[in-house]
């Protein structure tokens, strides 16, 4: 890897102003691929998902998904898009053992979906607008293998295999306008878009979206052009950007980067590069091919898609209520601010919290735990928080064991433990465990007693007027009765016996 | 005159990934710039009322619902492959190009 000389980000935004261009590409959650009936369940045995059309084998004939195409239509409409009346695939050509067809089924001057936009919220809740060039549908490739390097990267390798169950896996490409007049902001927008488009995904159903998993990846174009200046520069194109924080970082990394070529008099070349996950940084990829080269014409084998108007009316009455719109009304009903609510975003918990509420809990007690306990608890186990053995239903049953006065705080996490580790309801935790907070005012008097007699010292403190020592002597009652009392109905009662108003 | 000059059977065949040798790249540049003018000759006859077309048939909106169709075992998939090991297709050092 050579070394990039960079110059500071301060720096190269104090002389150059970046443009940026998105794009994204979100493998849809259909059963099948896109041209052909082939199953896209993840985990199969290699080669086993595939048939004489995604192998582009002679004479088979490519039929499109319904699916796809109504997915494709919905993304374009939640992305404020215009819908095309009629319009065509075509064919990518490029050899690349990836596609076995030596061209990808793809969609050239004809997208579905084009002029939209999204607007994005960032995280000090300025809300910036990213318009939306197209949406376009076409097909993933398969996936190779390469054998004999050193790190099994292709460099080194003497050969290479092929697994094509993920060929013909239907994607939609979502491509951004330039995005200009972000200014220093420009890889938080980068990365506030990404996420929302994210969000916007999953709201629709259409894929889970996962980034890990590569079924959401993204390409970050960048350009400068000196401060004032119309003309945008060359740009650079930053290949495969699988994090939400790998977004941000290849933005500035590439602002940097140019603005040091730009102002020891270099010229940028315009290119692809890869993204190093470990520094942040960017390689040198190959020349990016002109589109000439791929020779695109329309597919011949598939006919127009020209979706009717009453369908794409439709399927704009199955829009679900954009996320932002979403996330600022759930703000406003949980009483948070836009940080809070961030926190909430980011630990993946929006839709556990709100199941929890709709399941009966108050939201300061959903958000309490979810954010709490149980963000640690997936954390450690290196999981998502809606991964957990734990369901909103239980969550919101702890929550009324909490508030009825049967579980204090204590008993709650020990419950939430337990149905964790797979030992059955809260209910039976509770019971199997023995986790009820002694309400049994007999006992509790008892122990009472005893913490009063075994702390005469204390006790005459309280009985002098210092409230704030009963603390010791609540302390004393729930060590005796190993943190299975109420709190509060303990202090109430030392204060009672020692004749002291609490 | 459409024609296709010696320089771009050159950079197709680079694209394709084939390896033409210098007569065959002569000799290749004549016969697609034959081809290019019997296929243009079409041109002439068409006129503004015949709209180019992709597709032999008035046919639009011809899907197929999302449901799984049985797919070739890896073993028929691979049948045909020239090469093959741990059930993928083997194929040559991938040269000069990034993934």
């Amino acid at each position: 890897m050579t070394v990039t000389e960079l110059v500071s980000y301060d720096e190269a935004l104090a002389t150059y102003d970046p443009v940026m261009g998105l794009e994204v590409h979100v493998e849809l959650g259909t059963r099948t691929k896109m041209f052909c009936g082939c199953s896209t369940e993840l985990g199969a045995d290699a080669n086993s998902q595939v048939c004489p059309t995604c192998l582009g084998l002679p004479g088979a004939l490519p039929v499109v998904n319904a699916s796809g195409v109504e997915s494709a239509i919905r993304i374009g409409l939640a992305l404020h898009c215009e819908i095309a009346e009629w319009c065509r695939f075509a064919r990518k050509n490029y050899f690349y053992p990836d596609m076995p067809k030596n061209f990808q089924t793809s969609q050239y001057d004809e997208p579905i979906a084009f002029n939209g936009y999204l607007d994005v919220q960032l995280e000090d809740g300025e809300v910036f607008r990213v318009e939306i060039e197209r949406a376009h549908m076409e097909e993933d490739t398969g996936k190779s293998t390469h054998v004999g390097g050193a790190t099994g990267r292709i460099h080194g390798a003497s050969h290479s295999l092929l697994d094509y169950n993920r060929a013909g896996i239907p994607l939609i490409e979502i491509v951004t306008k330039p995005i200009e007049g972000a200014g220093e902001r420009a890889p938080e927008v980068a990365k506030a878009y990404v996420a929302e488009l994210r969000e916007l995904i999953k709201a629709l159903g259409v894929s889970e979206a996962r980034m890990e998993q590569g079924q959401m990846r993204c390409d970050v174009n960048l350009s400068l052009r000196p401060k004032g200046q119309k003309k945008f520069g060359t740009r650079s194109e930053t290949k495969n950007v699988n994090s939400l924080r790998s977004v941000e970082r290849a933005a500035r990394f590439e602002v940097q980067r140019h603005a040091a070529v730009l102002s020891s008099g270099g010229t940028i070349v315009q290119e692809t590069r890869h993204f190093h996950e470990e520094d942040g940084s960017t390689t040198s990829g190959r020349v990016k091919e002109e589109a000439e080269d791929y020779r695109y014409f329309p597919e011949p084998d598939l006919v127009p898609v020209a979706p009717s108007r009453e369908w794409v009316e439709e399927l704009r009455a199955t829009l679900p209520e954009p996320p932002r719109e979403r996330r600022n009304r759930l703000r406003e009903e949980w009483g948070i601010t836009e940080h809070e609510m961030q926190s909430v975003l980011n630990a993946g918990a929006v839709d556990l919290i709100v199941a929890t509420i709709e399941a009966g809990a108050d939201a300061a007690s959903a958000r309490k735990w979810w954010m709490g306990e149980l963000a640690r608890s997936a954390n450690e186990a290196g999981v998502e928080p809606a991964a957990l053995t734990i369901t909103p239903a239980d969550v919101a049953r702890i929550s009324a064991l909490v508030a009825e006065g049967s579980l204090n705080d204590k008993l709650a996490r020990q419950t939430i433990e337990g149905v964790l580790a797979g030992e059955g309801t809260p209910d039976e935790v509770v019971e199997k465990r023995g986790l009820a907070v002694v309400s049994d005012e007999g006992a509790l008097g008892t122990a009472v007693d005893e913490a009063i007699a075994g702390n005469p010292a204390i006790a005459d403190k309280i009985r002098g007027g210092k409230v704030a020592a009963a603390g010791a002597l609540v302390g004393a009652v729930m060590k005796a009765t190993r943190g299975q009392a109420d709190a509060g109905r303990v202090k109430e009662l030392i204060l009672e016996k020692l004749g002291v108003e609490g | 005159m459409p024609g296709i000059s010696r320089e771009e059977v050159a950079h197709l065949a680079k694209l394709a990934r084939l390896e033409l040798k210098g007569e065959e790249l002569d000799h290749f540049a004549g016969q697609l710039d034959d081809i290019i003018g019997a296929v243009a000759a079409v041109s002439d006859v068409a006129d503004e009322d015949v709209p180019p077309t992709s597709h032999p048939l008035p046919l639009t909106n011809v899907m197929r619902p999302d449901e799984v169709r049985p797919s070739l075992t890896a073993q028929q998939a691979l049948s045909g492959a020239p090469a093959q090991e741990q059930q993928r297709f083997k194929v040559p050092q991938i040269l000069g190009e990034e993934a």
